[in-house]
């Protein structure tokens, strides 16, 4: 059924009894042309863009638990284009395209919201790293202002301007940058993959992946075997155990990273922030809650929870930026767990065993990418080259030296 | 989570500094390759389960240790200073 | 009880002596010392406390403590206002304020109410179905609208005039919850001498004891209640903890918890904070938390005036107070039951009593008869009414006949859950007991046990044998020895049989599930309609269990009515988990003291002092604060004081503290050869008595570090770090020698804390050094040349260090001295200078300096570099491994065409530079394809009169001479510049060596 203010109105006039499922629960077929491990964002946006821009629709996502239950709803919800390698900006701003465009797309509101996104800055030198990425959002055709303090005190008057350790003396502003409600991205996408005849199938857990000289041609699942053609990992957080399955080692450790959320509240803030002093960022979510995070954790882990010392660090940031959260309760905390790569960028690539794809190495900023994740990947699975702006996502960059590393952290993981 | 030192005894992990697996053994010497090299920098096991890792006393002894630790569940089995660890395996 | 209309005359741990004044939307109302503000504002008669979340639909207290999902008020005000504070949990003080939140105008007459008449269509998740179009209508129509109407209380969003201080805390055992089952656990730990820590989110220790008339040996309840206190107090290793909660569990025994040190107080007391945050270390900890009643879903239930029966008992036993004239008791089992008896015998009226079961019970029948409440057995409450404030409720009957009965208050029983939500901390999952009908701790996280009715084990007796049993346990896995085990104490009997009732489906009305989000048992039909029916997709689409109660009261009866939709059992449609923290914490108590200037450490040189009575501006330098400059009178701006600087050595000499520099001590046989492996260069052949500047690489073949090592000896080396470094290179060569090279006969100390270092530049450098130093020192340039490095002595034998380094360009040294002389050498060497005009300089000059000789520094060492990239390729040794040797020889990493290192000036001399401009060809237009690199450090030489710049550009050094954009648009810059060598001054070293 189509989503409108008509229908939802008609409906309200029936006791919304005549809703149906927004996707269908199939049982798995024998076969699919593609198979996608991972019901997550990223895999559900690929099975919608193979359907939709490469009419590619003999698919089936399979998730391990239920649609959704990955990273994608469990992130701070930012999105952003605000990147500094040609490796990455390009990539970033073709999602951020595709994020304006998502909900005429998918017929789904998944409340994009362009508030902007400042990162601020504490010193001449951080000034000068904002001014040279500033400026190569520019040159990419991406929109970045640089603020001063007193412009950044305008719209941000609660924040510590006087009496900081870390004084703030301006910030990097992308306007179009903002938040989406991460669930309904996934719930948008799944809705629209299954509406042009992607199988979604819940509750099953990919054991095994069944090569035959060199090829990837089916998977073993806790519902079966499935054969396929094409076979993608997207399974951000689980990458190097999924890939484990077809005896490949990645460049990739899994670390848990927190989120947080506060009590609902009026309105306080209208943009997503980051604080430069600290490892910091936090937003207001349109149902009032303070949503904000940090650093990982820092060791490897599957356990999808945290510690206290990165909770208390995050609300020392917190504090350090703005002193009147110190009444302001956290309501929830909770881990997601992330696929740090060694440069700090995915990897969207065919793999040394043919018919398998990978789309990995998401670290903490697998959301935001979420369109174009998907996008590429789909493009990558249905032509078998690259898409333009992924093309230095490729798995064979850490053995040739063309790394990706915004922050110049180098082979450590839990560093970038 | 709480790590036991055996230098120092059972400290707060915020004591530590964690840097990665550590089965990797570096491929020492002029003969070594840059496959072999690449593969020690950039490849890991990464697994769900008990996972030998290098931690950092940075805010103690100053001592490099082995833990090793349960990734699903953080559960740590065992903890050796990490210099013991080539002489064990030269031995 | 003039103004406290619903006060009993007698009874309730209040102290009538103690009156309280306080006010509620401005309205003045009095209590009593001991009372919460929901008893208080009940006694006052208010029932009318807030608005619902999204229809805005009036709401009372349901409950009388954490899970409290309706009372919420902005509690105190300005700065200290806190929003979503639950009424029945805060207490009460003289001079408390608290106000109504989500309602404009008026508490009573709320416009948003009108949401209600919308409300057919605001079902759950209506929001995703449209607002769609047109796109641009989001941000700038559709959102602000929700974002106004969504949310709850105000926060302040001023500084908070409060404190918060973090503290430790190590124990044997840990006790959560000092009801019966705690206070029983923590007898039996500590009369065996545990150590014992027993934290109560109360103000008051006893849990239910303190709501219900018990007796345990024959006694009232309070009595066993006071000796079991004043037993815990009297036990030295037990420490009491009132007024903490524990709210999460985390590896390893580490628990985290907030102790309310002064919200019970109008301001917390001089010197002390208002919350603390503790970590507490438990080798061993019982979960005695006790259980959370349940409502039940019926149309109205959310009618102030609705109220759990065992709150009422509460209000009725702990405050003295009767929370309604006219009583209806709608119950599931036999323990709302004790609620109409505890009424009548406060004198209250139960008009009649509505239990589900439908067996008919002779004693129950006689008991109501005594009541002289009308029963009806295997009836349901069908409706309430009255909107704001209860008026009465339909009753179905068990032959499906309807009635109505008037009344102010219904109580309702439907049975305990067990607070278990630590036990799901780390990812335990709940599981269903069917005979208990909820759900009850499953797989538990190492080191706790769960007692009493946390644990599904929910009479008093079974409440006291498990603490004392599971105390006993405890202190033997905590390696003590258990003291002999004490008889259970005897308790009265009671009975606990139930048939819960989820939701009763009425003729008409909404029926919440979740109160507070205003999720209804449509909204779960409709999620189910629409396949969100695993119990994250019910709890993320409808928002049920999100709000402040993080889902208290409205979990379970969620999962019980998507089971009944979809044909499945309760625990085949999954379990009730939570998240941390327990209840909401304040992030203040979380941060403590980090905040403000405290919000990092500050680190200070040992010249600061010095440098402070200079009259230096300070600047942030990662945790240091380091002289940047030292105006004098007169000098308008910075910059005209760099200059200043910059010139007075140049011309003369200047002196600048660097004692942030990192020091490494480096001894043993192996040292050199340890050198070798750390650094790209060698260093087998470094005299003693000689420094040597070092590239250090990391694995992947970055450049990581520089500084000079300076042989001290033959198996001892002097490693200087850059200050942002020193940290991160110790780390590093402590893994190089413990995990690569065990075998290495190397020890190293880091020593950057123990020196205090100055850098003293200009060409009359060795004059005023030569009257610091001790007279047998020959520094002579035959005797001390440059990169010579050397022990000497100062102001009489104090052992000090001397090196000649030079970061300027000029003739330099750098003199260290044990740290606690470091003052003393900065006057002495201002003493011995000032002859020849010695300046003191500020970081700033020293980054000029640098840039004028072309020296890479930290906006150049970014981990984004080669050696190669900063034209220090052949410092990369062919002929020994090291450190990052061969990720560097990577193809990538030696292309051709990387962005290099080279100098930059501006065309037009009068033009300024800006780092992180990006360079692109003359005529090409502004696009990723033509950047060439980036301008890495800028400075103005006052020197050669025009700004100066370092960057890196592809091509580099074979472009000299060419012109290129340095485009800037965040800064409006777009200049021509010429690529030139990065050494500006002095290019042939000449001044160096003088």
């Amino acid at each position: 059924m189509r989503y409108s203010v008509f229908s939802l109105l008609a409906q309200a006039f029936q006791g919304h009894k005549g809703w149906t499922p927004v996707w269908r629960d199939p049982a798995p077929k024998a076969e699919y042309d593609v198979v996608i491990i991972g019901g997550g964002g990223h895999g559900l946006a690929t099975a919608h863009y193979l359907a939709s821009r490469h009419d590619i629709t003999k698919v089936a996502v399979l998730e391990k638990g239920y649609l959704g239950s990955g990273n994608v709803g469990r992130n701070t919800t930012i999105i952003r284009s605000n990147y500094l390698l040609p490796g990455n900006t390009p990539f970033y701003e073709l999602s951020m395209k595709l994020w304006e465009g998502l909900e005429e797309d998918l017929n789904y509101n998944a409340m994009v919201s362009q508030r902007g996104v400042i990162n601020l800055y504490h010193s001449d030198g951080q000034r000068d790293a904002y001014a040279r990425r500033g400026n190569a959002m520019r040159l990419a055709g991406v929109d970045s202002e640089l603020l001063g303090r007193e412009q950044v005190r305008a719209m941000l008057p609660y924040f510590d301007y006087d009496n900081a350790r870390f004084p703030i003396q301006g910030g990097l502003l992308q306007k179009r940058g903002g938040t989406a409600r991460h669930d309904a991205v996934a719930w948008g996408y799944a809705r629209a993959a299954d509406s042009r005849g992607v199988d979604l199938i819940q509750n099953c857990e990919v054991t095994g992946i069944t090569i035959v000289n060199g090829r990837a041609v089916g998977v073993e699942t806790s519902r079966g075997p499935i054969r396929a053609k094409k076979i993608a990992m997207a399974v951000a957080g689980n990458s190097s155990r999924v890939a484990a399955m077809a005896g490949l080692r990645l460049p990739i450790e899994s670390h848990v990273l927190q989120a947080f959320v506060s009590e609902g509240l009026k309105p306080l803030i209208d943009t997503v922030v980051t604080f430069g002093a600290g490892h910091f960022y936090i937003s207001q979510s349109d149902k009032g809650g303070l949503v904000f995070g940090g650093d990982i954790d820092g060791y490897n882990s599957y356990a999808q929870r945290g510690n206290l010392p990165v909770i208390e660090d995050v609300m020392e940031a917190g504090m350090g930026l703005w002193p009147g959260l110190g009444r302001v309760r956290m309501l929830r905390h909770w881990g997601g767990i992330m696929d740090m790569s060694m440069d700090g960028s995915p990897i969207i690539d065919v793999t040394p065993v043919d018919g398998l794809y990978l789309n990995s190495g998401w670290c903490y900023g697998g959301f935001k990418a979420t369109p174009a994740s998907g996008f590429c990947f789909a493009h990558l699975i249905a032509t078998g080259a690259p898409h333009p702006v992924a093309s230095a996502y490729r798995l064979d960059r850490f053995a040739t030296g063309h790394l990706i590393d915004e922050k110049g952290a180098g082979a450590q993981p839990n560093l970038h | 989570m709480r790590i036991t030192c055996p230098h120092c005894g059972a400290r707060d992990a915020q004591e530590f500094t964690y840097l990665g697996a550590a089965d990797p053994q570096r491929p020492d010497g002029m003969a070594a390759t840059e496959a072999a090299m690449f593969d020690y920098v950039y490849l890991r096991e990464n697994p769900a389960g008990p996972h030998r890792e290098l931690w950092y006393h940075g805010a103690g002894c100053h001592a490099w240790l082995v833990v090793t630790r349960d990734t699903r569940t953080h559960a740590i089995s065992a903890v050796e200073p990490a210099k013991n660890r080539k002489a064990g395996a030269a031995a | 009880m003039s103004g406290q209309p619903f006060r009993l005359a007698s009874g309730g741990l209040i102290d009538r002596a103690q009156a309280l004044d306080f006010s509620f939307d401005g309205k003045s109302y009095r209590g009593f010392a001991g009372d919460t503000l929901a008893s208080a504002l009940l006694a006052n008669g208010v029932r009318l406390v807030g608005r619902s979340f999204k229809y805005h639909r009036p709401r009372g207290v349901l409950s009388a403590g954490p899970e409290e999902p309706n009372a919420l008020v902005e509690l105190r005000s300005g700065a200290r206002r806190e929003p979503n504070t639950r009424a029945t949990v805060v207490e009460l003080f003289d001079g408390l304020e608290a106000a109504s939140q989500n309602r404009w105008p008026s508490l009573a007459f709320d416009l948003l109410s009108l949401n209600g008449l919308l409300s057919p269509a605001l079902v759950a998740g209506f929001y995703y179905k449209t607002f769609m179009w047109p796109a641009a209508f989001w941000e700038k129509l559709y959102e602000p609208l929700i974002r106004r109407a969504a949310g709850l209380g105000r926060a302040a969003g001023l500084e908070d005039p409060d404190h918060y201080d973090k503290a430790f805390a190590f124990c044997d055992m840990l006790v959560i919850g000092g009801g019966p089952t705690g206070l029983a656990a923590a007898l039996a730990a500590g009369r065996s001498g545990a150590r014992v820590i027993l934290c109560d989110e109360d103000f008051r220790l006893g849990g239910r004891l303190l709501a219900e008339k018990r007796e345990i040996d024959g006694k009232p309840a309070a009595e066993w209640l006071a000796a079991a206190l004043a037993e815990l107090e009297s036990l030295p290793e037990v420490r009491i903890m009132p007024r903490t909660t524990i709210f999460g569990l985390y590896d390893h025994g580490i628990y985290g918890a907030v102790e309310r040190v002064g919200d019970h107080l109008p301001e917390p007391a001089p010197r002390q904070p208002r919350q603390r945050g503790w970590r507490i270390y438990a080798k061993r900890a019982i979960l005695a938390a006790g259980a959370l009643e349940r409502p039940v879903v019926f149309p109205g239930n959310d009618t102030p005036g609705v109220m759990l029966a065992g709150a009422v008992r509460t209000y009725v036993n702990r405050y003295g107070v009767l929370p309604g004239r006219e009583t209806v008791l709608f119950t599931a089992g036999d323990d709302g039951w004790a609620t109409a008896r505890d009424i009548a015998a406060a004198g209250g009226k139960v008009a009649a009593i509505v239990d589900a079961r439908s067996d008919a019970d002779p004693v129950r029948k006689g008991l109501a008869d005594k009541l002289g409440a009308r029963l009806f057995v295997g009836g349901v409450i069908e409706g309430a009414s009255g909107g704001r404030q209860l008026a009465g409720v339909t009753i179905r009957d068990a032959s499906g006949a309807t009635s109505s009965v008037t009344c102010d208050l219904l109580a309702v029983s439907n049975g305990w859950n067990p607070t278990l939500h630590l036990t799901s901390h780390q990812n335990g999952k709940p599981v269903w007991d069917d005979d208990l009908h909820c759900f009850v701790p499953g797989t538990l996280p190492a080191g706790l046990s769960v007692a009493g009715s946390a644990a599904g084990r929910f009479t008093l007796a079974q409440a006291l044998e498990d603490g004392a049993r599971l105390g006993r346990e405890a202190v033997a896995e905590a390696g003590l020895t258990p003291a002999g085990a004490e008889p259970v104490p005897a308790t009265d009997p009671e009975t606990a049989a139930l048939q819960p009732v989820w939701r009763v489906k009425g003729a008409k009305g909404k029926a919440f599930v979740d109160y507070q989000n205003d999720v209804t048992d449509k909204d779960v039909e409709l999620a189910a309609r629409e396949g969100f029916r695993p119990v994250e997709h019910l709890k993320r689409y409808t928002t049920l269990g999100m709000a402040t109660d993080q889902g208290k009261t409205s979990n379970l009866a969620g999962l019980a009515i998507m089971a009944e939709q979809t044909g499945k059992t309760i625990p085949q449609t999954g379990s009730t988990t939570f998240r941390p923290p327990y209840t909401p914490v304040a992030i203040g108590a979380l941060a403590g003291h980090h905040r403000g200037k405290d919000f990092r450490l500050t680190r200070l040189a040992p010249t600061h002092g010095w440098s402070k009575e200079q009259g230096a501006v300070f600047i942030e330098s990662g945790p240091w604060l380091r002289a940047q400059y030292y105006p004098k009178p007169g000098e308008s701006d910075w910059l005209t004081t760099v200059n200043r600087e910059v010139l007075a050595v140049r011309s003369g000499v200047g002196i600048c503290d660097v004692s942030t520099l990192g020091k490494i001590d480096i001894q043993g046989a192996d040292a050199a050869e340890f050198l070798e492996r750390v650094y790209t260069n060698g260093w087998k052949a470094l005299p003693v008595g000689k420094a040597r500047y070092g590239l250090m690489l990391r694995e992947d073949g970055f450049v990581m570090d520089d500084g000079t090592t300076s042989g001290l000896g033959e198996s001892h080396f002097l490693m200087t770090t850059t200050t942002a470094n020193a940290g991160k290179v110790m780390q590093h060569l402590e893994f190089c020698h413990q995990v690569l090279w065990p075998e290495f006969d190397v020890r190293m100390v880091s020593v950057s804390e123990q020196w205090a270092q100055a850098s003293i530049a200009g060409p009359k450098a060795r004059e005023t050094l030569r009257g610091v130093l001790d007279p047998e020192h020959d520094i002579s340039n035959e005797a001390f040349p440059y990169l010579a490095a050397r022990a000497v002595t100062v102001g009489g034998g104090i052992p000090a260090r001397l090196f000649r380094i030079s970061f300027s360009g000029e003739l330099a040294y750098e003199l260290a001295v044990p740290a606690g002389y470091g003052d003393a050498m900065m006057r002495a060497l201002m003493r011995a200078g000032a002859p020849f005009g010695i300046t003191p300089y500020g970081i700033e000059a020293l980054g000029v300096m640098r840039v004028e000789k072309g020296h890479v520094a930290g906006n150049e060492l970014n981990g984004q570099t080669t050696a190669r990239d900063l034209g220090l390729g052949k410092m990369m040794s062919s002929k020994k491994d090291y450190i990052g040797r061969l990720m560097a020889q990577r193809a990538a990493l030696a292309e051709k065409d990387r962005p290099s290192f080279v100098g930059f000036k501006p065309v037009d001399p009068a033009q300024r530079l800006r780092a992180g401009a990006h360079f692109i060809g003359i005529g090409q237009a502004a696009a990723m394809e033509n950047d060439e690199g980036y301008m890495t450090s800028v400075a103005y030489s006052p020197h050669l009169k025009h700004w100066m710049g370092l960057g890196l550009i592809k091509g580099g050094a074979a472009r000299i001479g060419e012109r290129v954009r340095a485009y800037d648009p965040v800064r409006n810059g777009d200049i021509v510049v010429e690529i030139c060598s990065p050494v500006f001054v002095d290019p042939e070293g000449a001044r160096l060596h003088g």
